[in-house]
């Protein structure tokens, strides 16, 4: 009993508590991606190292072009930057300004989609003529369902700062940081797709 | 959600719209303490319907031929029974039950980060572990073991194996949510004053296996959705007559399962290390130590994975290399088992139910090491892979470990989650029959294993038969050992003793409140605790001299 008294007044000591409670939306938005990005790094590593321990069979035809992706890579970098005006334009208080912007940059996602679209259809093979085309349409499918998903996400953002009362302000602007933070990730693992899958 | 004074949470908040009483433990509740306690006891339902699948296995395994059941039976039936221990008992339990309900309280928090996506994922268990249940009934059960290695699950009847997949990315989707929120909950929600190095040792281990969850259950999701590909699509990423790799698939599926070991082990390790130094009056020994052996397990065991392959055809360098980090795991893992015993030492022990399932745990996780740290030696590994002997390592560190430990932190916990005591006696029968029936179980598996009996078949050479014989014996103790248990915590709920609000004279916060505690967890503020383990002035009066006992609890002054 004596050791509950003493730890208690040691050790139980009760201060005043904050009234605000922060938000942490954003942590745990940047935790999920992360565990999302490892999704891509086993892709990554499985493509590795198909491509370096397994030869293609006699025959078999795996070429990818460079003109498109590289477009694409364009198309992704912009609308990357164009999403970081919409949010800025947000905290300006400029709200037609940042739907522009995010307008801008959800066409810019769905030319991406379209142009990848493009791609697949010139493509010399199909997802099961052999391993490494089987793989690239995996990581890049993989891909175009998150621009997918972004997309959409843009354009709900964009709805709903449309309106003055609207959900999205400047003051409650976490729809939007989250969108963008997760556009930027988007991006960011296609310019390792690029490089992975189409330069080296 | 988190520092709202008590007065204002309970309007508004949407706790106060839920159900009241025991219909809550149905309903879509916010409120943690539900949830990890709807964790808990699903979890159980699922030991209970795994435990039947083991004991069909072990009488199957009385005699060496398949007279039990039909083969292909027996395959699904294993299966089941280790996915749904794994996945539906062990990982939702020691991380989903404790964590929801213990890491709010640690924190000094009145509820998780995320209370939503908190239920969310509670909520994503019951239909995956239902789904793959009735998938025997229906389509067929899934064949090909809880590894579900390439070609074999590729060959073996499809509709099967795609529910387990989408069942096991359910469960693992829950899983990261889970991770993600004890993440933001044990860096963003700690009450303020309160130091990273004075939380109790369970939200380390928390705090470690969340890494390790958002790290590596991913790369599963991945593999089993390329896995789905080949089987449905007809692609050949892991299909070797179509060209695939069945040895990538094998370093993904590693990749997360050897994290996913210690996901199940670690936060065993702190409810241990939570439950010792109460029934010992003691503080914990070497709280510093303790937190670096986690950190050191969490990053040796992202780099330990391929020792799962030794017999894939790996090159020489990646053997040494494997056989080398795993060693080195052994060190964080002894210095943990060092620091319990020396807790224990020369301690006010109470032998009472707690107490004994964790000195339990102490003696198998030993064993379980031990024959770890051989099966990381190449030579040894060849020898024994495949065979009953992986078969005794594993089953003494998930179940002589992580299973002894549930049952500890019950009997350790019971008193909070509903106010009343549990019956020592029944409890100390329940670890007689369980501990006992345990190794009786498993030991003789070992030898099984050394002699070359495979795992994984219904059949084998006559000669092992009386040994499994006795194996099959000591899985019936264990089957009966959940009668008293069972009895105990359904009985004790009507006519248990009455707790009070701190029955084992705890110092961590969940004590310094009623039993069950309010829905706030606390009336008024959260408590300041910064030495969760400060049972100094015990130390002084009841302490032998002879031994030295430095108290490195955290330190105060900070
Ligand atoms: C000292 C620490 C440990 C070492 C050195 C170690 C080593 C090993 C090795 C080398 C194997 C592969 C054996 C084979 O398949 O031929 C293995 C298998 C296994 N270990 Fe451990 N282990 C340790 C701790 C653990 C822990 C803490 C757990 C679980 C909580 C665990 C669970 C398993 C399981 C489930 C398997 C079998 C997987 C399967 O093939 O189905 N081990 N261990
Ligand atoms: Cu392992």
């Amino acid at each position: 009993m004596t050791s509950l008294t003493s730890a208690e007044t040691t050790s139980a000591k009760q201060l005043e508590e904050p009234k605000e409670h922060e938000d942490y939306r954003l942590f745990g938005l940047a935790t999920f991606l992360i565990a999302d990005g490892m999704t891509f790094a086993g892709f990554f590593a499985a493509y590795l190292t198909f491509r370096s321990v397994n030869p293609l069979p006699e025959g078999s035809i795996y070429e990818v072009e460079l003109a498109l992706p590289t477009l694409n890579t364009i198309l992704l970098l912009v609308s990357s930057a164009t999403f970081h005006r919409a949010g800025s334009a947000l905290k300006k208080n400029e709200a037609r300004l940042c739907q522009r912007w995010l307008l801008i940059t959800a066409s810019l996602g769905i030319a991406f989609l379209i142009s990848q679209m493009f791609e697949y259809f010139s493509l010399p093979f199909g997802l099961t003529d052999n391993l490494y085309a089987s793989t690239f349409y995996a990581l890049t499918g993989f891909h175009g369902l998150h621009v997918t998903l972004g997309a959409i996400m843009i354009l709900i953002v964009w709805w709903q700062t449309r309106f003055p009362g609207g959900r999205i302000t400047s003051q409650n602007n976490f729809p939007l940081e989250a969108a963008e933070l997760y556009w930027h990730f988007v991006d960011g693992i296609w310019v390792v797709l690029f490089i992975i899958l189409y330069l080296l | 959600m988190t520092f709202v004074p008590s007065s204002e949470i309970n309007n508004n908040s949407p706790q106060s719209l839920q159900p009241k009483g025991w219909l809550r433990y149905f309903s879509f509740s916010l409120d943690h303490k539900v949830i990890g306690l709807q964790y808990l006891v699903c979890g159980f339902v699922f030991y209970l319907i795994g435990g039947a699948l083991a004991s069909a296995i072990r009488i199957e395994l009385t005699s060496p031929i398949s007279d039990f059941m039909a083969r292909d039976v027996y395959n699904q039936v294993l299966t089941l029974h280790g996915t749904i221990m794994i996945f539906l008992w062990i990982v939702p339990v020691v991380n989903g039950a404790f964590g929801n309900y213990l890491i709010p309280f640690y924190v000094g928090a009145r509820d998780m980060a995320f209370p939503r996506l908190n239920a969310v994922a509670f909520w994503m268990i019951p239909p995956a572990g239902l789904m793959l249940i009735s998938s025997y009934f229906i389509t067929g059960a899934a064949q090909s073991g809880w590894t579900a290695y390439p070609p074999l699950s590729i060959t073996t009847p499809a509709a099967g194996q795609i529910i387990w997949i989408i069942s096991v990315l359910l469960l693992g989707g829950s899983s990261i949510f889970g991770g993600i929120n004890f993440l933001a909950t044990i860096l963003k929600l700690r009450r303020p004053g309160l130091k990273l190095m004075q939380l109790p040792m369970y939200c380390w281990a928390m705090f470690g296996t969340s890494i390790l969850v958002v790290l590596s259950t991913p790369v599963l999701a991945g593999t089993l959705i390329l896995l789905s590909f080949d089987i449905v699509a007809h692609t050949g990423f892991f299909n070797p007559s179509l060209g695939g790799n069945v040895i990538v698939y094998q370093h993904l599926f590693w990749f997360y399962s050897h994290p996913a070991v210690y996901i199940m082990v670690l936060p065993a390790f702190g409810l241990v290390s939570e439950i010792l130094p109460v029934h010992c009056k003691k503080p914990l020994f070497g709280y510093t130590t303790m937190v670096y052996s986690i950190m050191a397990i969490v990053v040796l065991g992202l780099v330990v994975w391929a020792h799962h392959m030794f017999t894939s055809g790996t090159p020489p360098w990646m053997r040494l290399f494997f056989t080398i980090a795993t060693s080195f795991i052994a060190v964080p893992t002894g210095i943990k088992f060092f620091n319990w015993v020396a807790t224990l030492w020369g301690g006010k022990i109470s032998l009472n139910s707690a107490v004994l399932f964790s000195c339990g745990f102490i003696i198998n996780f030993v064993l379980g090491g031990i024959t770890g740290v051989a099966l990381a030696q190449v030579p040894f590994d060849i020898h024994v892979h495949d065979t009953y002997f992986v078969v005794a390592h594993f089953h003494y560190i998930v179940y002589g470990g992580s299973v002894f430990v549930i049952f500890s932190s019950i009997y350790h916990w019971y008193p909070k989650f509903t106010g009343k005591m549990l019956n020592e006696n029944l409890g100390r029968f329940h670890f007689l029959i369980t501990f006992v029936g345990f190794n009786l179980c498993f030991a003789p598996q070992h030898w099984l294993g050394l002699n070359g009996m495979p795992r994984r078949v219904a059949e084998y050479d006559p000669q092992f038969t009386f040994v499994n014989q006795l194996s099959s014996l000591g899985a019936l103790l264990m089957a009966i050992s959940t009668i008293p248990f069972l009895w105990n915590i359904i009985q004790s709920i009507f006519k248990g003793e009455v707790a009070g609000d701190n029955p084992w004279e705890g110092l961590t916060p969940e004590w310094l409140t009623s039993s069950p505690p309010p829905v706030e967890n606390w009336n008024g503020p959260a408590p300041l605790v910064t030495e969760p383990y400060g049972y100094g002035a015990v130390k002084k009066e009841a302490l032998d001299e002879t031994t030295t006992n430095k108290t490195e609890s955290p330190k105060q002054t900070e």
